[in-house]
């Protein structure tokens, strides 16, 4: 009971600081309701009992690359006006189309989830092999996950070696 | 009921009120280092040898007019030193004072609260602290701050990537995240982590002179460039704010560094069966001893090195620190294999 009341309370501040985060004129506003945002999240992983994941999301999210976001706001003019297209009404139809794409998958995930047999995720006699959130993590990163876990290193390797070639004109 | 709420609550407001008044009587400290290693007196007035100095700097700024800078960004301006201060408080939750002892026949932990990924705790709470400083600077709407902040965030930034690889090869010697399971296992090993660990030792603590905005790394309150920092257009209860924040992260870094180098609350040399006399002394005094060694030396830095240029400074955090912090973890590691 206590839970899905923290729950949805949780779900609610998230949800509005979302609304806020888009619909603030001031960008330097935005980015902060961006990382209020974050660190509720945090809050709803701590609920979860994963803390791992949690201090991971105030790390990186919150304390990491919303920093860069602001950055980028401060360096960069946002004083001037946005062009103006030459169709006004092109990013309406885009935001349309995008907004029933994403809502298609939700019914789809809703649909799914309510009739179809719930798969387990991992093998839950893996994680109580060893002690602790760190350390399951660990365990399932590098047996069961192995794949994904590489293939997203790899996908940041590209990331950094592309903006090294960017940044620098002549190698 | 009393081992869940009252003793915690107790604890927390014990905590924050030693934190506070070690915050104001370290300002007092420095005052004193830096007269004496330039042979002067420093502040004798109020109190004998100024001791009450602290109390009369808190009223004087706690009567201060309040200024707010008429283009100011007004919300941000209020939230930006509460930002700052949040952090610097919250986590001292887990850091441990000493192992738990006996009080009024009670066993009470000498720590608010140990969980089991305490050190990424204090990084991530930690890095939240850069936002009081880049939006302190950006709401007072003026170019000295703006830049300030920029300066600082930007050093935040590039030395907590340095700092948090060598944690990385602590957390290898020691298995474990928690603060006291990091304590314990140096008390297991007979061995403060610190003759393990020299070269990451060496990069925590210049990294922690840089993530505190100390000299030689102060170049964000570079008065003679900046005219004060990020705070210039802050006054009263505010800047102090800002200014107490900063003197209670220099003892967040001396306690994580005791911590996590120097053993905690156990004595020199825990391994030597000879100096078990040592243990005479509470547990708790070993730490508050060697938590005020680092502060000692942090004062000592800022009365004897001169700043760093920008460039220099830089090119320290990405072209030396990071390369060799790297190179540790890895030969850490293979070590760890191999033994």
């Amino acid at each position: 009971m206590a839970e899905a009341f923290v729950f949805y309370g949780l779900a609610a501040l998230i949800l509005g600081f979302a609304v806020l985060v888009i619909s603030t004129r001031n960008t330097v506003h935005s980015v902060l309701y961006l990382v209020v945002n974050f660190l509720l999240v945090a809050m709803l992983y701590v609920m979860l009992g994963a803390e791992f994941l949690a201090a991971i999301q105030v790390l990186v999210y919150a304390g990491g690359i919303v920093v860069l976001y602001l950055f980028v706001v401060m360096l960069v003019n946002l004083k001037r006006p946005p062009e103006t297209h030459q169709d006004p009404r092109r990013q309406t139809r885009l935001g349309l189309a995008l907004a029933g794409a994403v809502l298609a998958e939700l019914v789809a995930i809703i649909v799914y989830s309510s009739t179809g047999e719930s798969v387990p995720a991992a093998a839950p006699a893996e994680a109580g092999m060893v002690e602790g959130n760190v350390e399951q993590i660990g365990m399932l990163l590098y047996t069961n996950y192995l794949i994904p876990f590489e293939v997203a290193s790899v996908l940041l390797l590209v990331a950094m070696i592309g903006a090294i070639v960017l940044a620098k004109r002549e190698l | 009921m009393v081992d869940t709420i009252v003793i915690p609550l107790l604890k927390i407001a014990i905590l924050l009120n030693a934190v506070l008044v070690a915050v104001s009587y370290l300002v007092l400290l420095e005052r004193k280092v830096i007269a004496f290693v330039q042979s002067r007196l420093g502040p004798m007035r109020v109190g004998p040898h100024g001791v009450l100095q602290p109390i009369a700097d808190a009223v004087k700024l706690m009567t201060k007019e309040d200024i707010t800078p008429a283009r100011a960004d007004r919300w941000v301006f209020t939230a930006a030193p509460i930002m700052v201060m949040v952090p610097a408080l919250i986590v001292f939750a887990v850091i441990p004072f000493g192992p738990e002892v006996e009080l009024f026949g009670r066993s009470v932990p000498l720590y608010i609260t140990d969980i089991n990924i305490g050190l990424l705790y204090i990084v991530s709470v930690a890095s939240l602290g850069v936002y009081g400083i880049i939006l302190g600077g950006w709401a007072s709407n003026s170019k000295y701050p703006l830049l300030s902040s920029l300066r600082a965030s930007a050093q935040l930034i590039s030395y907590e990537v340095a700092v948090t690889m060598t944690l990385v090869s602590l957390v290898l010697m020691a298995g474990t995240l928690s603060m006291v399971g990091i304590v314990e296992s140096q008390r297991d090993a007979g061995l403060w982590f610190v003759f393990a660990q020299p070269v990451a030792f060496a990069i925590f603590f210049i990294g922690g002179l840089a993530e505190t905005n100390r000299a030689p790394f102060d170049m964000p309150e570079a008065e003679q460039e900046l005219t004060g920092g990020f705070h210039t257009e802050y006054s009263g209860m505010r800047f102090a704010l800002f200014f107490l924040a900063e003197y209670a992260n220099m003892i967040v870094i001396s306690s994580v560094a005791t911590t996590l180098f120097l053993g905690g609350w156990l004595r020199p040399f825990p391994g030597v069966e000879g100096l078990a006399f040592l243990d005479l002394i509470p547990a708790w005094i070993w730490f508050v001893l060697k938590t005020f060694v680092f502060l000692y030396v942090f004062l000592w830095i800022r009365a004897t090195l001169p700043r760093y240029r920008y460039d220099q400074l830089m090119r320290l955090g990405w072209k030396v620190l990071i390369p060799i912090a790297i190179g540790n973890v890895i030969v850490t590691g293979v070590a760890k294999v191999l033994l």
